[in-house]
């Protein structure tokens, strides 16, 4: 790799000071990938903006000398969106941790994008409030990667995702154009609607560098409880009920039976042994909650349950909720490695779905772990393997494939909240046609034209700019031989 | 008339949508004093893409209309030669209850698909006051339309999860999909939100549902001044109660703030019994009957058709503000010797809608212009959603908002 051009240093280091930036290959490694290990790429260059005006002018260099930047948050994506590209920069946003304004009568927040997850609801807990979306990364994703990755949390069957959430974003865009897009504080910003697009584009339209959330009341009742089922069928059948009686539980959470042991194993929470468990979280007015929970225990009961816990006190919630928080980081106590997968089916379509992921895994020889988001049908099936034994990584990428062909078989989605990112591109023609992807282009085009935000990331086939849709060019990162072909 | 309809004959758009649905237009399809040349209703995807793409080819301007509730939104048309309607793509394609999603073509009027899904006991969770007047599913999300509920289910924005978009250029694509949660690839279904046609026309939408509620209990506090009226719905905002709407309607000099609280019937009741006991401080409080929720909504808003205003505005504020836009308001209409506006709105979400009638255009204009001179400042917005076409020359409809901000739409 050629050692980053002394100009390109020299440039950002007037921008940042030579803190800012980071240089030396053996510190760049640290960045060489986001939460999805499987892609690694170094960059030319790091550099650590601390305030959005440095954001703009590292950016505005990029675009005046052609040169691709990505931006990155915790690295905690799963999907790598933040996978650097060779020859760019990387703008790494976690120096940008202000929490800049907590406005309680108007219910907001207003943040850097480096700002974790988890810091929002704890700066205005104090008034009773909270940041709703729940990533179990909570505790290191920035809410600037959330914003991109539009992610999900266990919390939002109820109370929506990121894109629900987010109110305004200042936004340095791919020219070093700095704009704000959606209201802030006040609904409805006259013109388009910017903001919901660009929340959930994986970092390809611009970078965020303040963002006003919207904080929401903690309800007056909690009430969480954990039932246990002979298998994944029986589990299922009480989401059903549950959704179909009309109950909008905060969270419905399904674990199957190698779950249970990896978290048992990780984090001793305490569940029973079971072919699945479900933790049921509802809340709001108390008269509500008490009366809906009661139903909820009976539709429980009535598949089958063979064991139901209800949380005690917030102690014993918070167990649960550790179990369930852990299970992605436990699978390494029963495998050596495993791939995530994430992908969303109709609701009513889980008890097929994971059957067929059954099979498959049994067709395959290998050990697939199920937790999952059953109340939106968003499910994380964790395909486990040993990297060790040749050949075995591979085959857990294709069953993982075929796990994701079969969601999309049954009217579902390529993912629910880890996003596209580099990972899933070779997927985008299952789901979207031609027609769909040249129009997802026209706005990146729109935003990007140069093509040197985020680039190789979401599209397989990215269009120059302007270019007829015609057939595939080879991308920069493939042409330097770092990807193979999709 | 416009010369380059005159290469394009009604024959050639019946020949892509039939003999029965291509017609000259009349005086009814005028937006805003406006006349296109020709109306056609596509009744299919395909039908509407060749229409579409026809159009693109011989240069005509389009409009696409749904129930034409909210035409006239926006700045008066440059120029129009053919209104696309969507009035025969009414189908609901596909409703799974189980799955709380239902997936339609969007001429399907929304009074129609929401007695569909009350069969289900489910529900679309928007009510713009427009649905009365006949709007489809597809102008209301082109429009943005939104009403009381939004306080407790967001917008047409945050339930849209998939579209099929038809492109000027006749390009079919769809986005999102037919599951609630869902994060690949762009969220076109979004940026075609409130859109109002701009960008093409949205051929079908799919949409997350919400059970419909079983009781609904509405508490109103009489307010006899403005603070009051800031307090109240700050009382509420703050409180743990999770009510489906908190309205403010304003008449002259006092005003009503109602809260409706739905749920199950025995937490309906515990949440209005609540909702009271914060509210009494504020003015006399009471539990409206049926009747008088009635009488008060679906209630027209300033610039609804028929409601009777000159001018209708839409003012979007941080809503801890909501005493000081109607202070300035009311202030503002009383210097100017206009009548007391009326307004109404969302107030736990900072959004009032207000009706300026009396006094002379330019005692309107100056009214207008001077909120806009306040409220953008604050951080909010005023748009001209309805007003005579003499007003809506002087006053761009949209008006400037916060420096630095995205350029306006349509
Ligand atoms: C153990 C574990 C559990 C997880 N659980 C969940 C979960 O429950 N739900 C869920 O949705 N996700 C989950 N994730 C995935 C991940 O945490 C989220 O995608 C998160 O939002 C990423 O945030 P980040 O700060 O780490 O972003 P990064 O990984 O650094 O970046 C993610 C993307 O955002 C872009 N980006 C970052 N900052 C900005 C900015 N300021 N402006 C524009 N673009 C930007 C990047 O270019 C990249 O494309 C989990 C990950 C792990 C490792």
């Amino acid at each position: 790799m050629g050692m980053a051009s002394s100009r390109l240093v020299d440039r950002m280091t007037e921008i940042l000071g030579p803190e800012g930036v980071i240089s030396e290959r053996e510190q760049l490694r640290a960045y060489e990938c986001d939460g999805l290990m499987n892609y690694r790429v170094i960059p030319e260059i790091v550099v650590l903006p601390e305030t959005a005006e440095h954001v703009q002018r590292i950016v505005r260099y990029c675009h005046d000398e052609g040169i691709p930047f990505v931006a990155r948050g915790s690295g905690t994506g799963l999907s790598g969106g933040a996978l650097p590209v060779e020859s760019g920069v990387l703008i790494v946003l976690s120096r940008m941790r202000r929490i800049l304004e907590v406005d309680i009568p108007n219910q907001r927040v207003v943040v850097e994008p480096g700002v974790i997850n988890i810091w929002v609801s704890q700066a205005v807990a104090d008034e009773g409030y909270y940041y709703a979306p729940d990533p179990a990364s909570q505790i290191v994703s920035s809410i600037g990667g959330n914003l991109a990755e539009n992610s999900g949390g266990v919390h939002c069957l109820k109370y929506g995702f990121t894109t629900n959430h987010v109110m305004g974003a200042e936004v340095v865009l791919p020219d070093g154009t700095m704009v704000n897009i959606g209201g802030g504080k006040a609904p409805d910003a006259p013109g388009y609607e910017l903001l919901g697009a660009f929340v959930g584009s994986e970092g390809t339209l611009g970078i965020a560098t303040k963002i006003t959330l919207r904080v929401v009341r903690k309800p007056a009742s909690v009430k969480t409880l954990l039932a246990a089922f002979k298998d994944t069928e029986e589990a299922g059948d009480a989401v059903s009920g549950i959704i179909g009686s009309g109950i909008v539980p905060a969270a419905i959470e399904m674990m199957d039976s190698l779950c249970i042991e990896a978290v048992e194993t990780a984090v001793h929470p305490g569940f029973p042994q079971a072919g699945a468990v479900l933790i049921v979280e509802l809340d709001g007015p108390e008269a509500e909650v008490s009366s809906q929970f009661d139903q909820t225990i009976e539709i429980c009961e009535k598949a089958n349950a063979s064991e139901i816990r209800i949380a005690q006190d917030d102690e014993e919630r918070a167990l649960f909720w550790k179990g369930r928080k852990a299970a992605f980081a436990a699978m390494g106590r029963i495998a050596n490695d495993y791939y995530v997968q994430d992908a969303v089916v109709p609701r009513t379509e889980l008890g097929a779905t994971l059957k067929r992921i059954s099979e498959l895994g049994s067709e395959y020889g290998m050990r697939v772990a199920n937790v999952f988001h059953a109340g939106d049908g968003n499910l994380h099936p964790l395909v486990l393997y040993d990297n060790d034994v040749p050949g075995e990584a591979e085959k857990a990428e294709d069953l993982a494939g075929e796990i994701v062909m079969t969601c999309l078989e049954h009217g579902g989605s390529l993912t629910g909240e880890h996003g596209i990112g580099r990972d899933k591109m070779k997927y985008m023609p299952k789901m979207f046609t031609t027609e769909d992807m040249d129009t997802m282009q026209l706005l990146r085009c729109a935003f990007d034209p140069h093509h040197i935000c985020n680039p190789g990331k979401v599209f397989p086939t990215p269009r120059l700019c302007g270019e007829k849709p015609g057939p595939f060019h080879m991308h920069p990162v493939q042409k330097a031989g770092l990807a193979e072909n999709f | 008339m416009d010369t380059r309809t005159n290469n394009v004959s009604l024959g050639d758009l019946q020949g892509i949508v039939g003999e029965a649905n291509a017609r000259e237009a009349n005086g009814s399809d005028e937006i805003d004093g406006v006349r296109p040349s020709f109306v056609a209703e596509p009744g299919s995807v395909e039908e509407l893409s060749a229409l579409m793409r026809f159009a693109n080819d011989e240069g005509l301007a389009v409009a696409p209309r749904g129930g034409g509730t909210s035409s006239s939104l926006g700045n008066p048309p440059r120029e129009l030669d053919l209104i696309v309607s969507t009035a025969r793509m009414n189908e609901v394609i596909e409703h799974v209850p189980g799955d709380q999603v239902v997936r339609v073509q969007t001429g399907i009027r929304f009074q129609d698909l929401q007695e569909r899904l009350a069969g289900s006991d489910q529900m679309l969770g928007v009510d713009p006051p427009e649905r009365a007047a006949g709007a489809t599913v597809g102008g209301i999300v082109a429009a943005n339309s939104s009403g009381p509920r939004r306080h407790r289910y967001g917008t047409i924005r945050d339930l849209i999860i998939g579209v099929t978009v038809v492109l000027p250029d006749g390009t079919v694509a769809k986005a999102g999909g037919k599951v609630v949660k869902n994060v690949a690839g762009y969220d076109l279904g979004k940026l075609f939100t409130g859109s109002l046609g701009t960008l093409g026309v949205i051929a079908t939408a799919n949409f997350r549902l919400h059970p419909r509620p079983e009781a609904a209990r509405t508490v109103a506090v009489e307010l006899g001044d403005s603070a009051a009226a800031g307090q109240a719905a700050q009382a509420i905002m703050h409180s743990q109660l999770v009510p489906s709407a908190v309205e403010l309607h304003w008449g002259e000099g006092h005003g009503l703030l109602t809260v409706l609280l739905e749920g199950i019937t025995p937490a309906a009741e515990a949440q209005a019994e609540e909702a009271e006991f914060l509210l009494k401080g504020f003015g006399e409080t009471r539990t409206l009957s049926d009747e008088e929720v009635d009488d008060l909504g679906p209630y027209a808003p300033p610039g609804s058709p028929g409601s009777g205003e000159e001018v209708a505005l839409k003012i979007a504020f941080p809503p801890a503000e909501l005493t000081g836009v109607l202070d300035s308001t009311l202030g503002a209409c009383s210097r100017r010797g206009l009548d007391a506006p009326r307004i109404t709105g969302q107030a736990g979400i900072g959004v009032l809608y207000v009706g300026l009638s009396g006094g002379d255009e330019d005692a309107r204009v100056s009214v207008t212009e001077e909120l806009r001179e306040i409220w953008v400042r604050r951080g909010g917005s005023v748009v001209v959603r309805g007003a005579p076409l003499s007003f809506k020359r002087r006053v761009e409809t949209w008006g400037r908002w916060a420096p630095g901000s995205s350029s306006p739409a349509a």
